[in-house]
């Protein structure tokens, strides 16, 4: 918006220009897609005064926290450096962001979310700066693995992602995975499921004693894609998850294995493993009914680790969403919001230091003692709770298996949109699994053969 | 301004001028523009001025970030085109009936009712009709989210009078949501329709009602004959309102249900939010929107036509 003020103040005569007005985005001063930085093998010193601008939306308990302690020690560290934070909740910063970015006031360093639709986005208009000397200079290479990486990689047009150069560094790690109540299995007599075969018979003796095995929030569409991962990832070849994930050819929604697993969940819901209405129920009501005792299996991802230990204490468990008999740990996950540097940054090289520092053992350490997951190095860490330490084991165990697979709305700029709604038909049985596979593969293959 | 001068007789706004003793009072002037320009400047910076840039864009295929390429009315033809784009327009006019129609007409029985009954506390009564109005919208769907929900008070209190069979998760329910979306808005509407018509009702003179009663008509007739025609502007008021409320219906459904489950509640102007911010398609959320004002204008200016050529 202000955007279009700015430029509507500028042009006051207004009306003769419906037609006429320079094309909207076209902003005359191209920004360069600034692959210029110095290929030095050693970071740069920073020796004037800078000041850093950051966006970013870690807003919740232990991450604010987080970032505020590590603000202040790095202006410490660098007294020559400012940082001006400006915080906003992940919604508003992905509303907001790509306004903020094409504007001439841009911020330096911002958290721009995974994914086509906004990091691709703003890689493919060369408002990020590819940070692949930083990484040389500082290491990064080395200190966070592939799959990690692979997560905020695209090529320079924004075409390809998953690979070509880095455009951005996380702090946190996320992994969708199973969250149990200990107390609860134990009143049931049940044994923590080692397979996927387990674990449904483990629900349906839930279901027997009248428990709501699965509890499960959808009213706002995107936990479906959560757990449909879940059951998708028992399913189908990782290799086949990663195309339709990362949007790239070779991947087929109408495959035999895509179906199996369409059908599965939907006759998981004909079993009545998740609670009835799910399409209508709260997704934090759920997770804090989970918490209060009710349900014994949340598919949810580790941001519910704080909540859910504050709230059940040593009870709480977390694994992996356990493998068919004899196949490998395949698991949907990711980091946090990547920390990016813009183009219109002044100085970059200070912006690096700034990541670095964000991401250093130090801060690793920092994230875990605040009940927060690190994106690398937790294994080394000093776990604060039983389950935060399930989830390191769990995320040392699907890296070790090389079974991190990608959110499945990442594919194209819109396949969020067609594939949380097309879940929520498929659960309410409004579409039937081969219709909703079609659905799926006409948006992606028309993406990636187009 | 201009009525005022026009109402005057002819005589008396002419002479003053040849006399060379300046104008009559109210005689319009040059310096009036002056007046009106701290209003028209903000009018045209912040109304006029977005609303034609919001044309400009709706010609162009934008993501918001990269250049734009110039495809003249495709956006909005695909309005046409676009299942999904006619099923939210489709939503709207269901939600018309919710927001409008049906709070306009139980609020004309509810207060013709009225009328042949004192009803003792009626500002009390008023007050606590009104309220929906007062509170924020953003407030009212978290509310009836927590109504709607699989365990909220609307189910408990189904099943308990035993109606288990009714009880549903509301929101998350294809064929429900939309009409759980738009009893919301009967529920805001109907008390500003009420107080608009209790206002209207209480300018009708008593004797009118004694005359009709006198030549022996119902309650029925007396509505008819009475109370429909003096409520004629209120009608045109309340129902341009409440329009204008349903089809730029946006915080509800972002709030309660974010056009779902699957795309059962989208509706026009939360497209425009989806189209922007999520899917990065600025230009069709501009086409969007146009069509959404050119339509609201248009009904608006329907509205008003059919209620003043009603005049007696």
């Amino acid at each position: 918006m202000a955007r279009i003020l700015h430029r509507a103040v500028v042009g006051l005569g207004v009306v003769g220009l419906l037609v006429t007005a320079c094309a909207p985005g076209d902003d005359g001063d191209d920004a360069d897609s600034g692959a210029e930085t110095p290929p030095a093998s050693e970071p740069a010193e920073i020796d004037e005064e800078v000041t850093l601008i950051v966006w970013d939306q870690e807003v919740r308990g232990g991450q604010n926290e987080v970032i505020e302690e590590l603000n202040a020690a790095f202006m410490e560290e660098n007294p020559n450096i400012t940082i001006e934070r400006v915080s906003r909740s992940f919604e508003d910063l992905q509303t907001t962001l790509p306004l903020a970015l094409s504007g001439d006031d841009a911020p330096d360093v911002v958290q721009a979310n995974n994914g086509r639709p906004i990091m691709g986005a703003f890689v493919e208009a060369g408002l990020l700066l590819p940070l692949d000397d930083y990484a040389a200079q500082y290491g990064w290479t080395e200190r966070f693995p592939d799959s990690v990486r692979a997560t905020a990689s695209y090529s320079p047009d924004g075409v390809t992602f998953g690979e070509g150069s880095l455009y951005g560094l996380a702090q946190q790690g996320e992994l969708v995975g199973v969250y149990y109540n200990r107390a609860k299995l134990d009143e049931l007599g049940l044994e923590v499921p080692e397979t996927w075969e387990d674990f449904l018979a483990a629900a349906e003796a839930a279901i027997e004693a009248g428990e709501v095995a699965l509890p499960f929030g959808n009213i706002d569409q995107w936990p479906g894609i959560h757990v449909y991962g879940a059951v998708m990832n028992r399913n189908v070849p990782t290799e086949d998850i990663r195309h339709l994930g990362f949007g790239t050819a070779g991947g087929d929604w109408t495959s035999e294995e895509n179906m199996a697993a369409a059908e599965e969940i939907v006759s998981m819901v004909d079993a009545g493993l998740f609670n009835e209405g799910f399409n209508g129920a709260d997704y934090d009501a759920v997770a804090a009914e989970f918490g209060e005792g009710n349900g014994v299996f949340l598919i949810a991802g580790t941001w519910l680790l704080p909540d859910l230990v504050g709230a059940l204490g040593d009870d709480l468990g977390f694994m992996l969403p356990p493998p068919r008999e004899g196949q490998p740990n395949v698991a949907t996950g990711a980091t946090s919001l990547p920390f990016a540097i813009t183009s219109a940054a002044e100085n970059p090289d200070a912006a690096a230091l700034y990541l670095d520092f964000l991401t250093s053992p130090e801060a690793m350490q920092l994230v875990t003692e605040k009940g927060l997951f690190p994106s690398v190095e937790a294994g080394s860490q000093q776990t604060q709770s039983q389950a935060q330490a399930d989830v390191f084991a769990a995320w040392e165990t699907v890296t070790a298996d090389d079974g991190v697979v990608p959110y499945l709305d990442w594919a194209t700029p819109t396949f969020y949109d067609t594939i949380a709604a097309a879940i929520q038909e498929l659960l309410a049985g409004e579409l039937e699994p081969d219709a909703f596979l079609q659905r799926l593969q006409d948006e992606y293959s028309s993406f990636v053969g187009g | 301004m201009t009525t005022a001068a026009a109402s005057r007789p002819v005589a008396a706004t002419r002479p003053p001028r040849e006399s060379g003793k300046g104008r009559a009072p109210g005689e319009p002037r040059r310096v009036a523009y002056l007046y009106i320009l701290p209003a028209y400047v903000v009018f045209v910076l912040f109304m006029l001025v977005p609303l034609v840039r919001a044309a400009n864009i709706s010609l162009f295929d934008w993501n918001g970030l990269t250049p734009a390429t110039w495809v003249g009315f495709e956006n909005y033809q695909e309005i046409v085109s676009d299942a999904g784009l006619r099923a939210a327009f489709g939503h709207a006019a269901v939600l018309i009936f919710f927001y409008a129609v049906f709070p306009v007409v139980v609020a004309l029985l509810l207060v013709a009712t009225m009328t042949r009954a004192r009803l003792r506390g009626l500002g009390f009564y008023r007050t606590v009709l009104f309220l929906p109005q007062v509170i924020a919208m953003v407030v009212v769907a978290v509310a009836w989210r927590n109504i709607y929900a699989p365990d909220g008070p609307l189910n408990q209190v189904l099943r308990a009078v035993g109606l288990d069979g009714l009880a549903r998760a509301w929101l998350g329910d294809f064929t429900w949501a939309l009409p759980a979306v738009g009893f919301v808005g009967t529920w805001v509407q109907m008390g500003l329709c009420i107080v608009l018509f209790l206002a209207g009702v209480s300018k009708i003179p008593r004797d009118l009602y004694d005359a009709v009663r006198l030549d022996g008509a119902g309650p029925v007739r007396e509505f008819f004959t009475i109370v429909l025609p003096a409520l004629r502007n209120e009608i045109s008021v309340a129902l341009t309102l409440t329009v204008i409320a349903a089809l730029r219906n946006f915080d509800l459904v972002y709030m309660t249900t974010r056009g779902g489950p699957g795309t059962a509640t989208s509706v026009p102007a939360f497209e425009v939010y989806r189209r922007a911010f999520q899917v990065g398609d600025v230009g069709s959320a501009a086409a969007v929107a146009v069509t959404l004002t050119l339509l609201i204008f248009l009904i608006t200016v329907g509205i008003t036509r059919v209620a003043e050529r009603s005049e007696p």
